[in-house]
C-alpha cells in the first residue's frame, strides 16, 4: 500500500541521515577510496563493484549491524502532523506530569546550590586540575566532605509521583468500583497478560535449553551447554548483531558475554572512541560540577557498601564523571519523555546564545544511579569500553526506569504489569498484602528501578540482563518481580505488617532467576 | 502527491443517546460530527487528518453528487475503523491519524458534506472526540511538458557516423560518465550531521542556577 511504502522510505531516510554523522560512514568512505586500487574494481561499474567488495570484506555486515542498532533504538517515524513532543510521549497528561516532576528536581537542586553556596559549575584552577589528573585512577581514596550533600531524589519519592498520576479523562471515582485499580498505579495502560508473555518470551519455555538452568552441575554438559557455547562462538565469528540478540535469549556463556553484549549494542573499540573518552576525561579535569559531588555521594552510599561491587569504586567514578560531560547523550531526549535541564552562563540570564544544558549530558543522577554501572565492571576492564557499553545501555534501557512515560518498557507500565500479574495469578496473596497495608509495589519498586542491580547475586543479574538485551525490553523485570512474590507466597501469607513483608523479601541474593521465571510463566496452573 | 487544504466548517458534536441527556446515568457512547464546506464546490477528497482523543471506532459517511440530475446521496465510506485496539486502555488514544482515499469503501469524487460517527464503548472515559480535523483534496498535477519535436524525433539523416575501430562504443561511455557524474553530485550534496560535542560557551561554563522555563 502507498502508506507503507512512504513509511518505509521515511524510515530509510531517517536512518541514513543518522548514520551519515557516524564513525562508520567515514570508515566506509575511506575503505571505498582504498578499494579503488584493487584490480576487480572497474570504473564502468563502480557502484556494483564497490558494493561487492563491501560484501566480501565484511563491511556490509558492519553496516547491517549499525542499521539494526538504529532500528532497535529509534521509534518508528511518526505522523507528519505530530509535533516532536509527541514522539517523546504521546499522552499529554504524562508529559505534564513529567514536566512538573522535573521542575521539582530542578528546585531541589537549586535550593541545594543556594544553601551550600556552591556554584553549579566552575572551572578548576590549574593546581587542582594537576592534582585530579594524578589521582585519576584512585579517586576512591579521596574522602571529600559530603555530609551536607543529599541525593536529589530517591526511588521512593519517584514512586509517590507515579502513585498520584491520574488521567484527567479517566473515571477516577472516590468510591470503589470496577474502574478503580486495586494496586497503586491508577492509569489504564495496556499491559500483557501471561498468555501474551508466553508468546513474547517463547525462548524461555520448558522445552528450550537455558543458561541458568540447563548448565547446572547435575545436568551433563553434552545435553545443552557445549552446543550452546559452540553456537555462541560461531555467532561471534560472524559478527552479526541480530543473530547475537536472538542467541542471547537463552543466556550467554560467561566467557563470551562481554563480546556478545558489545556486538548486540554495536560497540566497537576504534581509536576514535578511545580518543573521545580521553576528551571527556579532559572535560572532567577542567570543569568541576555540583553533579560530581552527587555522584561521589551516591557511589559512597551504594556501591562502596556492596559486597560485590566495592572493588570497582574507582571505575565507577571514571565512568560516571565522564558520562555527565558527554553531550552525545542529549540525542536520546528525542525519544525520552524527559527533557534536559537548562541554565545560562553567569551574568547572561535570558540570552539564548549563552543557554547551556546542565549537566552537559542532561541527566541528573539520583540515589542508586551508580548501580546501573556496577555490574558492567565485571565484564569490561578497559575504561573507555566500559564507558561506551554503559552509555549505550543507558540510552537504550535504563533511562526508561526513571522517567514518566506510556512506553511498554517504561517504569509506569512495568509497575502496572507487576501489579496486574500479581492480582490476576496470586489473588489471595495480593488481597492479603493489601489488607495489611503492604501494597506489593512498595516493596518491588526499588528492585525494578535498579533493574535488580544490588539485589540479586551478580551471576544471576547478568543472566537477567542477557534477556533484557535479547528481547530489547524491560518487561522481564516486572515478570521477575511477580515471580519472586510467587516464590515466597507461603511466607508472605503469614505476615501481618509492611515491615514484616519487607523482611521476608529483604534478601534476594540466594534466588536463581531463570527457574523462577520459567515456573511463573510456563509451569503455573492458571 | 500534493494536496490542498479544503476550508471546512466543523459543527459541534451531537451525542446520540436514548432518553433524556440530563437525567440518564450513563455517558453517550456515540457522537456525530458534521463537516460542511460552505464556500467550496463538490470536490474529490484525498485525505483526512486529525488527532484522536479517546475515540475507539470511527465511521465516515459522505454526501456524494453522482450526476447532475439525481439528488446527492449519503454513502458510508468507512465503517468502524479501529483507532484504539483496546477501548479500555490508553493505546492509540491520543495518536495522530491520516485516512486516505484508497482506504475508503467508495470513491470520493464530488463530496459536498462529511459526517463522522465516533464510537467509544468503554464507560471508563469521561469524554471522547477528534481534534484538529483537516480535509485535503488532490493538488494540481505537475504541468506536463511538451518537448520540442526535434528532441523526441531526431531527423533520420542525423545518424551518428561510424567511428573507426579501437575506440569504445559512445553510448556505453556516455552512460558510464552519467553514472559517475551522479555519484559525484550525491557526494557533493551530502553533509554530515555530526555534532561537535562542546558543552561550554567559548570555554566558559560558569553557571549559577538552573532555569525553570
Amino acid at each position: 500500500m502507498l502508506q507503507e511504502e512512504s513509511d518505509l522510505s521515511l524510515m530509510i531516510a531517517q536512518i541514513v541521515q543518522k548514520l551519515k554523522g557516524s564513525n562508520l560512514y567515514s570508515q566506509l568512505e575511506r575503505q571505498a577510496w582504498a578499494s579503488l586500487q584493487r584490480p576487480e574494481i572497474k570504473l564502468e561499474s563502480l557502484k556494483e563493484d564497490i558494493k561487492e567488495f563491501f560484501k566480501i570484506s565484511g563491511w556490509e555486515k558492519k553496516l547491517q549491524n549499525a542499521v539494526y542498532s538504529e532500528l532497535s533504538v529509534f521509534p518508528l517515524p511518526s505522523h507528519p502532523a505530530a509535533p516532536p513532543e509527541h514522539l517523546k510521549e504521546p499522552l499529554v497528561y504524562m508529559r505534564k506530569a513529567q514536566g512538573s516532576w522535573e521542575k521539582r528536581i530542578l528546585k531541589s537542586l537549586n535550593s541545594m546550590c543556594t544553601e551550600l553556596s556552591i556554584p553549579l559549575a566552575r572551572k578548576r584552577p590549574v593546581g587542582e586540575q594537576k592534582e585530579l589528573l594524578n589521582k585519576w585512577n584512585e579517586m576512591g581514596t579521596d574522602e571529600p566532605d559530603l555530609s551536607l550533600f543529599r541525593p536529589v531524589y530517591a526511588p521512593k519519592d519517584f514512586l509517590e509521583v507515579l502513585i498520584n498520576l491520574r488521567n484527567p479523562n479517566y473515571e477516577n471515582g472516590d468510591s470503589l468500583s470496577f474502574r478503580t485499580h486495586l494496586g497503586l498505579i491508577q492509569v489504564p495502560l495496556k499491559v500483557k497478560d501471561i498468555p501474551e508473555l508466553k508468546e513474547c518470551f517463547v525462548e524461555l519455555g520448558l522445552n528450550t535449553g537455558q543458561l541458568g538452568i540447563d548448565d547446572s552441575t547435575q545436568v551433563p554438559p553434552e545435553l545443552f551447554e557445549n552446543e550452546h557455547v559452540r553456537i555462541g562462538q560461531k555467532v561471534l565469528a560472524e559478527q552479526d548483531s541480530a543473530a547475537a540478540q536472538q542467541y542471547i535469549r537463552q543466556g550467554s556463556p560467561t566467557a563470551l558475554r562481554a563480546e556478545l553484549w558489545a556486538l548486540i549494542l554495536n560497540i566497537s573499540s576504534e581509536p576514535e572512541d578511545v580518543l573521545y573518552y580521553e576528551q571527556l576525561k579532559t572535560n572532567v579535569i577542567q570543569h568541576d560540577l555540583l553533579v560530581d559531588s552527587l555522584i561521589y555521594k551516591d557511589v559512597k552510599l551504594t556501591a562502596s557498601n556492596d559486597d560485590y561491587y566495592f572493588v570497582f569504586e574507582d571505575y565507577l567514578y571514571q565512568v560516571l564523571l565522564c558520562f555527565s560531560r558527554d553531550t552525545s547523550v542529549l540525542s536520546h531526549f528525542a525519544y525520552n519523555s524527559a527533557s534536559p535541564p537548562k541554565s545560562y552562563i553567569r551574568g547572561k540570564l535570558g540570552l539564548e546564545e549563552y543557554a547551556v544544558f546542565y549537566p552537559p549530558n542532561g541527566v541528573i543522577p539520583f540515589h542508586g544511579f551508580s548501580m546501573y554501572v556496577a555490574p558492567l565492571c565485571f565484564l569490561y576492564h578497559e575504561p573507555s569500553k566500559l564507558y561506551q557499553i554503559f552509555r549505550e545501555m543507558y540510552v537504550r534501557f535504563f533511562f526508561r526506569l526513571h522517567s514518566i512515560s506510556s512506553h511498554p518498557s517504561g517504569i509506569v507500565s512495568l509497575c502496572l504489569l507487576f501489579e496486574t500479574l500479581l492480582q490476576t495469578y496470586l489473588p489471595q496473596l495480593f488481597y492479603h498484602l493489601r489488607e495489611i497495608g503492604a501494597q506489593p509495589l512498595r516493596i518491588s519498586f526499588k528492585w525494578m528501578v535498579r533493574a535488580f542491580s544490588g539485589y540479586l547475586a551478580t551471576d544471576q543479574l547478568l543472566l537477567l540482563w542477557d534477556r533484557i538485551l535479547g528481547y530489547n525490553s524491560l518487561e522481564i523485570l516486572a515478570v521477575l518481580a511477580a515471580a519472586v512474590f510467587a516464590f515466597r507466597a507461603v511466607n508472605l501469607m503469614e505476615v501481618t505488617s509492611l515491615a514484616a513483608a519487607e523482611a521476608v523479601l529483604a534478601d534476594l541474593s540466594t534466588l536463581k532467576v531463570m527457574p523462577l521465571l520459567q515456573i511463573f510463566l510456563f509451569a503455573t496452573v492458571t | 502527491m500534493s494536496r490542498i487544504l479544503v476550508p471546512c466548517h466543523v459543527k459541534g458534536t451531537v451525542a446520540l443517546q436514548v432518553g433524556d441527556v440530563r437525567t440518564s446515568q450513563g455517558r453517550p457512547g456515540v457522537l456525530v460530527i458534521d463537516v460542511t464546506f460552505p464556500s467550496v464546490a463538490p470536490f474529490e477528497l484525498q485525505e483526512i487528518t486529525f488527532k484522536n482523543y479517546y475515540t475507539a471506532f470511527l465511521s465516515i459517511r459522505v454526501r456524494q453528487h453522482t450526476s447532475a440530475h439525481t439528488p446527492a446521496k449519503w454513502v458510508t465510506c468507512l465503517r468502524d475503523y479501529c483507532l484504539m485496539p483496546d477501548p479500555h486502555s490508553e493505546e492509540g488514544a491520543q495518536e495522530y491519524v491520516s485516512l486516505f482515499k484508497h482506504q475508503m469503501l467508495c470513491n470520493m469524487a464530488r463530496v459536498s458534506e462529511l459526517r463522522l460517527i465516533l464510537r467509544q464503548p468503554s464507560p471508563l472515559w469521561l469524554s471522547f472526540t477528534v481534534e484538529d480535523l483537516q480535509i485535503y483534496q488532490q493538488g494540481p498535477k505537475s504541468p506536463s511538458m511538451t518537448f520540442p519535436k526535434w528532441l523526441s524525433h531526431p531527423v533520420p539523416s542525423e545518424q551518428p557516423a561510424l567511428l573507426c575501430e579501437g575506440l569504445p562504443d559512445p553510448s556505453r561511455v556516455s552512460s558510464e560518465v552519467q553514472q559517475m557524474w551522479a555519484l559525484t553530485e550525491m557526494i557533493r550534496a551530502s553533509h554530515t550531521s555530526a555534532r561537535i560535542g562542546r558543552f561550554d560557551v567559548d570555554g566558559c561554563y560558569d553557571l549559577n542556577l538552573l532555569s525553570y522555563t
